[in-house]
């Protein structure tokens, strides 16, 4: 997801974009910036869609120290369009990373207290084997020949990281949207891995709508002739358009008719009066095309389609017979969830449907409503009630853990 | 009742109401508290009963407050949101000074009947002799210490006496296992269940313990 506030168009305009970027960013897929753990031949991934991923790599940053008792782990699960690179500067794009205000020296989640560990997601672009990356039977871009991945397959990739780490049990698992996802898997799949738990800005489902919003986006990369099903890296070409309109309609349901108001009102982009043409008059259409294009240089187009679908394929009630408070009997977990007023891609209700099967459940569950205009991205955002709460949270159940 | 010995790391309560709810609770129980504010009561539970708390409350400031206290509290109404809890949650649900803010007070308290095993509730008593003077010779609506604002602005939209509380009970098919009213001053808690009307005109506070 967006990792910036709204930004001013004009002010962003200069920032370096372009091609070179893109096969920055293409790089990153096969030899990340990061860390890599690799799972040879023998330790295959099991997957949800039937088969098994074998021959694999995770891409991952970690913050902070493991204390001598392994206690102290935090396991942080990136959005849709995020990245493993949560609290340094984004080799890609040169930014902050995207959490950087939650992250670190004497934040929320502080890096001087808790070892902060988050993996680029299975079918990413940032080096965790993903469309974009070789596949080693081939010696070929795997395009569409790599199997469709669920946040299932996700979490079990990043277990198997933990494994790698030596790390049996996290302090907390945390994440929002997609991240938040992740963490629900976690809680349900391995519930004894987990101390506690904060997800955010999510659901134990995607919605009806939430689908459709990706349906389009998936639409608009797949009519751009330069998909060429898939397999545009051969052809040295890249559905850079089709992206950008996936990217322009998605970042809408980040934000709220409030905050767009807010920030653009009906001002015009660098003019008078109206053109009357097609050209983007409003500020606000100026700032989308701005966020079309700065994402395509980032992002791998087909590494977009695997990663909405993991999300539309997320029910995690249906997984335990339809009752989400399955996935949670018996746990011990200490859950903390949030939600933001005016969230309308995860609104509070979805958010209290966990709570809700968590408390049905019998599990300790704390949950917060934070009041804010800036809509679903407020989680990554500086949200002084969001960092109250979790570094709350996070230091009294620091304590139960006998963490100094 | 003599006062139960109340451990030195729990903040001084200045709430007599809630160290009387406190002598109502077993050790070890799993324990609601519903509108628990800044989760004073759950922290006096913790610390001298040992129970396993858990809290509703109403106000973004009370979850956090309460969250960066280690207490499982989750945001939410007593009108809505108690429905979502499956039945015999908890060996006691505590609803304290909050339910004359409800909107449906019955039905707030058959859930609570259904979610816990045991009941605690917790009012002002609008049958105390004060409120009855000034209503009385005044003709206003009572303004007092207990009571502190005008009708107009109140959150307390469903005050009831003693004597209406005990009615609702037997409406409710709900046992009575133990009654109190806290004094002006209110160092000590009083059985009444022999002197209704006594208390009714001069208890300012009641507690109630009740089972199905």
């Amino acid at each position: 997801m967006a990792a910036n506030e709204i930004n001013d168009p004009a002010s962003a305009a200069g920032a370096v974009r372009g091609p070179d970027r893109a096969r920055h960013a293409t790089s990153e897929a096969d030899n990340p910036s990061s860390l890599v753990a690799r799972f040879g031949p023998g330790k295959p991934l099991r997957l949800d869609s039937g088969g098994a991923l074998v021959d694999f790599q995770i891409a991952y940053q970690t913050y902070g120290k493991l204390n001598a008792d392994r206690t102290n782990a935090i396991l942080v699960c990136h959005a849709l369009t995020g990245d493993q690179h949560v609290a340094n500067t984004n080799p890609v794009t040169g930014k902050p990373g995207w959490w950087s205000e939650m992250v670190g020296p004497g934040k929320p989640i502080d890096t001087d207290r808790y070892f902060v560990i988050c993996s680029n997601l299975l079918g990413g672009c940032m080096g965790t084997t993903g469309p974009a990356s070789t596949n080693p039977a081939t010696d070929r871009v795997y395009g569409l020949d790599l199997p469709v991945i669920t946040v299932g397959d996700m979490v079990r990739a990043q277990a198997m990281l933990l494994d790698h780490l030596g790390i049996d049990t996290l302090f907390s698992v945390t994440g929002g949207s997609l991240g938040g996802m992740q963490v629900l898997q976690w809680a349900a799949a391995y519930p004894e891995r987990v101390f506690s738990a904060l997800p955010l800005a999510t659901g134990a489902r995607h919605s009806s709508q939430n689908i459709a919003f990706h349906e389009v986006g998936r639409q608009a990369v797949m009519a751009d002739p330069d998909w060429r099903g898939g397999r545009y890296f051969e052809a040295g070409v890249s559905p850079r358009k089709g992206l950008a309109v996936a990217r322009m309609a998605a970042h809408i349901t980040y934000l709220s008719e409030e905050a767009l108001h807010r920030k653009f009102g009906r001002n015009l982009q660098d003019r008078d009066k109206p053109t009357f043409g097609f050209d983007a008059d409003f500020q606000i259409e100026s700032y989308l095309r701005y966020q079309g294009l700065a994402f395509v240089d980032r992002f791998d187009a087909n590494s977009y389609l695997y990663m909405t679908r993991a999300m539309d394929y997320f029910d995690l009630a249906a997984d335990y017979g339809g009752r989400l408070a399955n996935a949670f009997l018996g746990t011990k977990t200490r859950f903390c969830v949030a939600s933001f007023t005016s969230d309308w891609l995860f609104p509070t209700i979805e958010n209290k449907a966990v709570v809700r099967a968590l408390n049905a459940a019998g599990a300790s569950v704390s949950f917060v409503e934070i009041a804010t205009d800036r809509g679903h991205d407020a989680f990554l955002l500086d949200e002084p009630e969001l960092f109250a709460t979790i570094r709350g949270f996070l230091s009294a159940a620091g304590e139960a853990r006998g963490l100094t | 009742m003599n006062a139960h010995p109340v451990n030195a790391v729990v903040p001084a309560t200045s709430r007599v109401d809630l160290i009387a709810i406190s002598q109502l609770v077993t050790a070890g129980a799993r324990v609601l508290d519903i509108g628990c504010g800044d989760g004073q009561l759950l922290k006096l539970l913790e610390a001298t009963r040992g129970v396993d708390g858990r809290g509703i409350e109403i106000s973004q400031k009370g979850v956090n407050e309460c969250v960066a206290r280690g207490l499982s509290v989750v945001q939410g109404d007593a009108d809505s949101d108690l429905v979502d809890y499956p039945d015999d949650a908890f060996d006691f649900v505590i609803l304290s000074q909050t339910l004359q803010a409800t909107h449906r007070p019955r039905i707030v308290l058959e859930q609570m009947l259904r979610i816990g095993r045991k009941v605690i509730v917790s009012f002002p008593n609008f049958g105390n002799w004060r409120v009855r003077a000034v209503l009385g010779f005044t003709g206003k609506m009572p303004v007092t210490r207990n009571l502190p604002y005008s009708w107009y602005d109140t959150p307390n939209i469903h005050f009831c006496t003693i004597r209406d509380f005990v009615n609702l009970c037997h409406e409710v098919d709900a046992k009575i296992e133990t009654s109190m009213v806290l004094h002006r001053g209110g160092q000590k808690s009083v059985p009444f269940a022999a002197a209704l009307w006594f208390w009714n005109l001069f208890g300012q506070q009641a507690v109630f313990l009740l089972r199905r």
